[in-house]
Formats: structure tokens, C-alpha cells, sequence
């Protein structure tokens, strides 16, 4: 699981609706796989992304190299980064915690567990 | 790539070790998976350099085939772990990368992938056996998701309730073929050593994406 995928996912245990997302990573490992570098499709990938939370989650698998800010301008540097966060860096085992319910989902072998027990949907 | 060369490289997957009846796990075949892709990606260009998803990927197949069109980045789902391991297995043996959910279509846990997938790929299960209408809700969850268009499956016999669904969805959906799902014997209900199920396949294009 890269890290775009992470910002796609929310708690979806039953009546947690409210600030169920991101889910907080803890515990991971990581692995990096080099990949090809496209500027374009990081140009146009960055802004469908939810920025705030993917420095948040950055932050708790021990990058801290992303602004707090998206900045208006993507230099090559800027680029380069950031493809190596969401497209080289593998979270390959993690617990993923719902900041509202605390439920933990987890990543196992790469593949986050999304399924929940029949009580809890 | 051309689509015979799609075809054959697509031969080599594993595919399903104990298929399970519930889960209508079937594999795509190659010449089916090849011949969806690259439509996809060479008639409406929505593969390249695109963020594309497979929903009920089983083997994966169909997202080895989109990677191997050049999609940039994909993701793929299924509610059984031991298929994503066969997939995963599988896009290590092709060097391809995909990123695997183990999710259930119909929970709300994909609420945030809302704009962010550009097309999605699917052969969802047909719902024949034991969850009716399952066909359906992947269609609608796929619709709800991707922003450019659906490619997808369905039993020729549902096409004009589908086509009545799209309509009420507001989506655009064209049938680009008509295809035969050669489905080997893998189940003890199959009494011939293969059948052959006649399936279109479709196009489903959200209207607003042409604006």
C-alpha cells in the first residue's frame, strides 16, 4: 500500500461518520521500490490528493520532508519528492487507527484489511 | 503493444487455487482481459498515464493488463485475501505494480476514492448463484467512483435492464462487444467440461466528462 492509496481510505465502522478519516498509521514498516517518474501525471495526481492529510501521514511513517503548505508552483525538486512518497514508498505491515472510533485496521504483507466484523457494520 | 502481444503475454497468470462458489471466481480469461484493456486504452485513450481501478480483481488480471498499457498508478479490490495474494504474486511475476485493497464493495469505506480514479476495469461476479443483484452494486459503486468511464462485463441476457439502470443513472453506455466467457469446469454444479456464457461488454461514460 503506497500512501495514495492511504488517502483514499476512511473508517467505515457503523455511526463513526465524523472525522473518521485519515486513518493514523503506527507501527509500519517500510519498503522503497523505484518506479519511473512522471511529472505530469504527479502534477495533476497532487491536487486530487487530500494535502493536509497525506503530510499527516507522512509525518507518522517518518517523512517530514513535504510543506505545510502545497505550494502554486512545482518545481523539479518539489516533484521529485513527492514521487518518491507516494509512489516508491511502500507500507508493506501497519496499523491503521480511525482518529474518531479507534478502531484499527491492519497491513498485512502490503494489503490493508478494510473488512470489519458483522457487529461492527 | 498490440493486442495479439497483450493477449499472449497475459498467459502466464496463476490462476484461482480453490475457487469459491459464493465468490463467483472466475478468471478473466487473457483474450477477454486483453481485448478490454486495450479498447480502453487505444479507442478512448483512458489507460495511459491514467490512475485506474479493478473491482473484484481476483487474479489481477485485468490490472496487469491495464499496467502493462502504461497506467500510472493502480489500485485494485476484492473482499477475498486469498485472491489478492494470487493477484499480488502474480504482479510480481509481470514486475508490475498495484496496490490491493481487501475490502467489501458495498461498505463506505471507498467513499474517499471520489474523484481520484480515472477508470475503472471490472468483471464483476454475475450474481447468479448466491448474491443476486451483487452485478449491480458494483456497477453503481464503480459509477459513483470514477470520474472519465467503466468498463465492465454482464450476462448479454441483463442488457436491457442495464441499459434501463445507466439511464436512470445518467450515465452514458455503449456496448463495445459481445463476447463468449469460456468458463472452464472448476465447480461440481458444472456438468460439461466448459461452458460458454455470452456477455457484453460495456462502456459506461459519465456525461459530465465530456464537457
Amino acid at each position: 500500500m503506497r500512501l495514495v492509496t492511504h488517502n483514499m481510505l476512511q473508517c467505515h465502522v457503523r455511526g463513526c461518520n465524523v472525522n473518521n478519516y485519515p486513518l493514523q498509521l503506527s507501527e509500519v514498516e517500510i519498503e522503497i521500490q523505484e518506479t519511473e517518474f512522471n511529472s505530469q501525471f504527479l502534477r495533476s495526481m497532487i491536487r486530487k490528493l487530500e494535502w493536509s492529510a497525506l503530510i499527516n501521514s507522512a509525518r507518522e511513517i517518518g517523512i517530514t520532508t513535504l510543506p505545510e503548505v502545497l505550494p502554486d508552483d512545482f518545481d523539479e525538486d518539489f516533484l521529485r519528492n513527492i514521487h518518491r512518497v507516494l509512489l516508491e514508498t511502500h507500507i508493506q505491515q501497519g496499523k491503521m487507527t480511525c482518529p474518531n472510533c479507534n478502531h484499527v485496521y491492519l497491513v498485512r504483507d502490503g494489503i490493508p484489511n478494510m473488512l470489519l466484523n458483522e457487529s461492527e457494520t | 503493444m498490440r493486442l495479439k502481444e497483450l493477449e499472449s503475454s497475459l498467459q502466464d497468470l496463476s490462476g484461482f487455487d480453490e475457487p469459491k462458489i459464493t465468490l463467483e471466481q472466475y478468471c478473466t480469461t487473457p483474450h477477454l482481459a486483453a481485448r478490454m484493456l486495450y479498447t480502453a486504452h487505444s479507442v478512448y485513450d483512458d489507460i495511459e498515464s491514467k490512475v485506474v481501478a479493478d473491482f473484484g480483481c481476483g487474479c489481477g488480471i485485468l490490472s496487469i493488463a491495464s499496467n502493462l498499457l502504461e497506467s500510472e498508478f493502480n489500485m485494485a479490490l476484492d473482499i477475498d485475501l486469498s485472491a489478492l495474494k494470487i493477484a499480488q504474486k502474480n504482479c510480481s511475476n509481470y514486475e508490475v505494480e498495484v496496490d490491493f485493497v481487501l475490502a467489501d464493495i458495498k461498505s463506505d469505506s471507498l467513499y474517499q476514492w471520489k474523484n481520484k480514479v480515472d477508470t475503472i476495469v471490472m468483471n464483476p461476479p454475475f450474481g447468479t448463484k448466491t448474491d443476486k443483484g451483487i452485478d449491480m452494486i458494483f456497477l453503481k459503486k464503480a459509477l459513483e467512483i470514477a470520474t472519465t468511464s467503466v468498463y465492465s462485463l454482464h450476462k448479454s441476457s441483463t442488457r436491457e435492464h442495464i441499459k434501463k439502470k445507466a439511464k436512470e443513472w445518467n450515465v452514458d453506455c455503449e456496448i463495445i462487444a459481445e463476447m463468449k466467457f469460456d468458463v472452464p469446469m472448476m465447480y461440481k454444479f458444472h456438468k460439461k467440461k466448459s461452458v460458454d456464457i455470452e456477455v457484453d461488454f460495456f462502456r459506461f461514460s459519465k456525461k459530465e466528462s465530456r464537457n
